[in-house]
């Protein structure tokens, strides 16, 4: 196990509750449609129905002649002030990515598209106006299909010229990182003692499906124009509202009050922020616009959407020797913040915990007419996390071998950190055998290997299957020098500062943007560990840039890694200066203090000052030391040196009945190392959150769009986001492991559940029927594509046709099933 | 516009409101009870879910017409002289909550199903929960405050406070 100097004091580690719960659970909330200003107007959205369409006209007069209407815009009033949305990693380096407008003037390219902004009263009058306004459209076919996309038949951006965005390649030969792997595949194929086994995986388009929608008010009235918007991103948005828009930087303030949620799907800055401000900027008075759930759905970026094939090869006896995975993205209709760049980030961790001589990459993004893509929990690793879990699970099947020992033949010893890995990643520290021998014991893997194999014998209707996922994933962005070199224009520091008030009490301002992660306590935590305050005497700032000038907040699983770590740093200085008061007031040098648990102590002795008289002699300043500015006030910006590579085993047990498809998840294990922990209690409630939405992709959720690109799955009733009745309990625990990037040793965990458990629930259900024929599954593994799998395995028996084990793509939702055309 | 009297959170208001809007907008809007919250457009989330007469209703899915002589209970009138209700005590006690934004409207949802069953289980409690939707915690925390809950307002317990000096019959959650 890797040292590092382990945090011990009655705060670091302890399960305190939250800080933050007395006013949600009160209703004393802030999101940003509670915000009323006096006089604000509010904004409706007219957005295009059609994938592909001209627009040959906008009729406003009738919704202008509404009671309450104000003024309606078009793409014809407002295209020459609002330029384009950002996109800040866009991997081609040879183009500019094609112009992401706020607002459609002559073409859209997908439904959800805005065409009108409504200005009224109220909500209600805009909204009627908007429904009012007439929009002529001609409608043009449009591109959906990802790998029809790339032929250029139709293109969504003719000024760009192709459907093919950005083709990223790692390689580990050119790297250094290893063999060739295409060579290495070749030789495999033709060797009787190895194999060589391909397969194709379809990752789902998803949608983020916060619970908080979006929405927006900005003030211009005043000498910096305020935007409040439901953000992870407060910082990134300012910066990009002046950079985009021309405003000066230091006359914007945005705020991120209370934000419900994001999971990536607030990772952005959006059309309606540019238009919100435009239109307020032209009208003087401020303004509001929330988005309903439905709009939300088709506008809101989505998620996932991958072709990835994946081919792997290994000797008989197991070892693994080869790795290749092609990657075909759906960026949708335009570039995000980060669109092209989350498929590609994948491929850094798609060798995973797995020693990989030879290692090769590609990701071709593609345009479609479809919503635009982006970050959504795990952004880029869920996908790649379940594309080498699964291919070790088909290599298991295919030697014949117990796919747990599979693994362990080939990972990473825990004597053998650090690791650099075939990406070219150094992952720092883990210990795989650790963890998998806990999550063993809790899951009792053995007794229900047996229970399968009895339940396979009797031919019971209800099948057993056991999933695995044995992950790691990298998280914590930051390091700055390293998002450079991959071609993002932003680094990823994260900055904190600590005002020492004058009654001893702490306000701590982080860069960091929570919605819903628990910072507040758990910096708190860290200023109290560090500073030996008590907790309650500690306040975090965040999320206004107003007092929080400098940020990069709240998203890739960064905000303790990289944002703890700046807070426990400025302490650290924040200590140094006190020290110096603190030797100046009791007269004796500064190494003679010792400083515990908030007290400066001259060793050997019971003098002592704390650290609130320090505060207060420094408010005073009467008796200071010479020469000594008169404040403890410190900062720190923290860019750490490395990535952070949290990991864990993953089991699932799924119970599927053979004759009708249903399947019950009937026992999960997680055993995460994240490093060292802050609070106990906010780390097992992510996970548990991520472990939903990893077992939402696995069995529930798909945005599917019907052969004219409108979004058949556009509400809560129709894409299935799981309720309570929908999910088991989970059995989590933890090993720890510290990181050794950072003085804590903690790691990120934001986003880990997510990336470990949409492969460990498939491998389970393919488990359970494997035995039957059944060969693969889409996700969603819906009971109707159970089902189907089964039968056609079942006919496939007598037809002895190998396609027809796949299982027939069906719609998971209950609405429409894209594949087949029909309604269920 | 309709003249519509209702009593929220104890206090009485008199309002005319257009027959269309949704009790949700009324008490969001008209009286700023804001911690009610909007989530979908499909009755689907819950996190608008209030008590009228002592039920839960999702009150995107009533007209504020419809709720005419009613009394409403929001969650900002749950705790009572500064003593929070057992529901929301647990829901902090048991981590059930991250972004907050369902928790209104789980919190309300919860407090009612108990008045159904005061003693449930965890698959009864998850089943009562299936009309909210949670995208934070996987439910597991909520699951648990709902069963602590249940524990501490038995009757043994001390009683929950959502009882209305006025109308001592609607009692959250009890139903008749």
């Amino acid at each position: 196990m890797t040292t590092t100097a382990q945090p011990a004091s009655a705060e670091f580690g302890r399960a305190r509750k939250r800080k933050e719960d007395a006013r949600l659970i009160t209703g004393r909330t802030r999101w940003t449609d509670n915000i009323t200003l006096p006089g604000m107007l509010h904004l409706a959205m007219v957005r295009s129905p059609f994938a592909s369409a001209t627009i040959t006209g906008i009729d406003i007069e009738a919704a202008k002649q509404l009671p309450g209407v104000i003024a309606v815009y078009t793409g014809a009033d407002l295209d020459a002030e609002q330029s384009g949305l950002p996109c800040v990693f866009p991997i081609n380096a040879d183009a500019t990515p094609p112009r992401h407008v706020s607002i459609a003037s002559d073409t859209v390219r997908f439904a959800g598209e805005i065409v009108a902004v409504v200005v009224a009263r109220n909500a209600a009058a805009a909204r009627d106006a908007a429904d009012a306004i007439q929009v002529g459209y001609d409608p043009l076919e449009p591109v959906l299909d990802m790998e029809a996309a790339l032929t250029d038949s139709t293109v969504v951006h003719p000024d760009y010229g192709s459907n093919k965005w950005a083709f990223f390649t790692l390689d580990s030969a050119t790297a250094g990182t290893g063999g060739n792997a295409d060579e290495a595949i070749a030789s495999a194929e033709a060797d009787p003692d190895s194999i060589v086994v391909k397969r194709r995986f379809r990752q789902q388009r998803l949608i983020p499906a916060f619970m908080e929608p979006r929405s927006i008010v900005v003030d211009p009235t005043g000498e910096q124009l305020t935007m409040w918007s439901s953000t992870q991103v407060p910082h990134i948005v300012k910066t990009m509202t002046a950079l985009c828009l021309g405003l000066p930087e230091h006359k914007i303030r945005v705020i991120a009050p209370d934000v419900g949620g994001g999971f990536g799907g607030k990772l952005q800055v959006i059309p309606e922020e540019f238009l919100s401000v435009l239109v307020a900027r032209r009208m003087g008075k401020p303004m509001k616009w929330t988005e309903t759930r439905s709009e939300s759905m088709v506008s809101g970026h989505h998620g996932r959407d991958q072709i990835q094939d994946i081919t792997i090869s290994a000797k008989k006896d197991g070892t693994v020797t080869a790795l290749k995975g092609e990657l075909t993205a759906d960026m949708g209709a335009y570039l995000g913040l980060l669109s092209p760049a989350c498929p590609p980030f994948g491929g850094f961790i798609l060798p995973a915990i797995y020693k990989i001589p030879a290692y090769k990459f590609t990701c071709t993004d593609v345009f479609t007419n479809k919503t635009w893509t982006d970050a959504y929990r795990g952004a880029g690793r869920p996908e790649a996390t379940f594309a080498i879990e699964r291919i070790m699970d088909e290599l298991a099947v295919e030697l014949g071998r117990d796919p747990l020992e599979l693994r362990e033949q080939n990972w990473i010893q825990n004597d053998e950190f650090p690791y650099t890995n075939a990406a070219g990643l150094i992952y720092d520290s883990g210990n795989y055998e650790a963890a998998t021998a806990r999550a063993k014991e809790l899951f009792d893997y053995d007794g229900l290997r047996a229970e399968q194999r009895r339940l396979r014998e009797a031919n019971d209707p209800t099948q057993l299957g056991i999933g695995i996922s044995t992950y790691t994933e990298v998280c914590g962005l930051a390091p700055s020098r390293l998002l450079g070199a991959l071609g993002a224009s932003a680094g990823g520091w994260e900055h904190a500062s600590i005002r020492m008030l004058a009654t001893g009490k702490v306000e701590v301002v982080t860069g960091t943007s929570p919605h819903g992660q628990g910072h507040e306590t758990a910096w708190s935590q860290l200023i109290a560990h560090k500073l030996g305050v008590p907790f309650e005497d500690v306040e975090v700032l965040h999320g206004d840039t107003q007092s929080s000038s400098k940020g990069l907040d709240t998203y890739g699983s960064r905000s303790l890694v990289v944002g703890g770590i700046a807070v426990v740093n400025a302490a650290d200085k924040v200590i140094e200066k006190a020290r110096k008061v603190a030797a100046h007031l009791l007269e004796c040098s500064e190494q003679d203090l010792q400083f515990h648990n908030g007290k400066f102590i001259i060793k050997g002795t019971d003098r002592s000052t704390t650290i609130q008289e320090v505060a207060f002699a420094t408010f005073t300043s009467h008796n200071f030391p010479e020469g000594m500015e008169p404040s403890l006030d410190s900062d720190a910006t923290f860019d750490p040196e490395n990535f952070s590579f949290p990991h864990g085993t993953h089991f699932c047990a799924a119970e599927v009945d053979t004759e009708t498809g249903s399947l019950k998840i009937r026992s999960y294990v997680c055993v995460d190392d994240v490093g060292t922990v802050v609070n106990p209690l906010i780390v097992e409630g992510q996970i548990h959150g991520g472990l939903a939405q990893g077992i939402a992709q696995a069995l529930f959720e798909e945005a599917v769009h019907d052969e004219s690109g409108t979004l058949v799955t556009g509400t809560l009733a129709d894409y299935l986001v799981p309720s309570a009745a929908d999910l088991p309990s989970f059995t989590t625990d933890r090993t720890v492991t510290p990181a050794t990037s950072n003085p804590l040793g903690v790691k990120g965990v934001g986003e880990a559940g997510t990336i470990a458990s949409t492969p460990a629930v498939v491998n389970a259900v393919l488990d359970a029927v494997r035995h039957l024929g059944v060969t693969n599954i889409d996700m969603p593994c819906s009971p109707q594509r159970v089902w189907r799998a089964v039968q056609s395995a079942r006919g496939a028996v007598k037809s002895t046709s190998e396609h027809a084990t796949e299982a027939a793509a069906g719609g998971g939702l209950g609405s429409i099933d894209a594949q087949q055309g029909g309604v269920e | 516009m309709t003249r519509i009297t209702v009593m929220v959170d104890g206090v009485s208001y008199v309002d005319d409101v257009e027959a269309r809007t949704l009790l949700v907008y009324y008490l969001r809007e008209k009286l700023g009870k804001i911690g009610t919250v909007v989530g979908c457009d499909t009755s689907n989330c819950g996190a608008c879910t209030v008590h009228l007469n002592g039920r839960s209703v999702k009150s995107c899915s009533i007209f504020a017409i419809q709720a005419d002589g009613s009394e409403i209970t929001t969650i900002e009138g749950l705790a009572r002289d500064g003593q929070l209700h057992p529901m929301q005590q647990a829901f902090h006690d048991n981590h059930a909550l991250q972004c907050g934004f369902c928790t209104p409207g789980m919190i309300m949802q919860a407090i009612d199903l108990l008045g159904d069953d005061p003693d449930p289980d965890e698959q009864k409690v998850r089943e009562g929960l299936e009309g909210n939707l949670c995208r934070c915690t996987g439910y597991q925390n909520i699951v648990r405050a709902v069963l602590d809950a249940a524990q501490k307002m038995k009757p043994a317990a001390s009683a929950p406070n959502e009882m209305s000096a006025r109308q001592p019959s609607t009692v959250a959650g009890g139903g008749n």
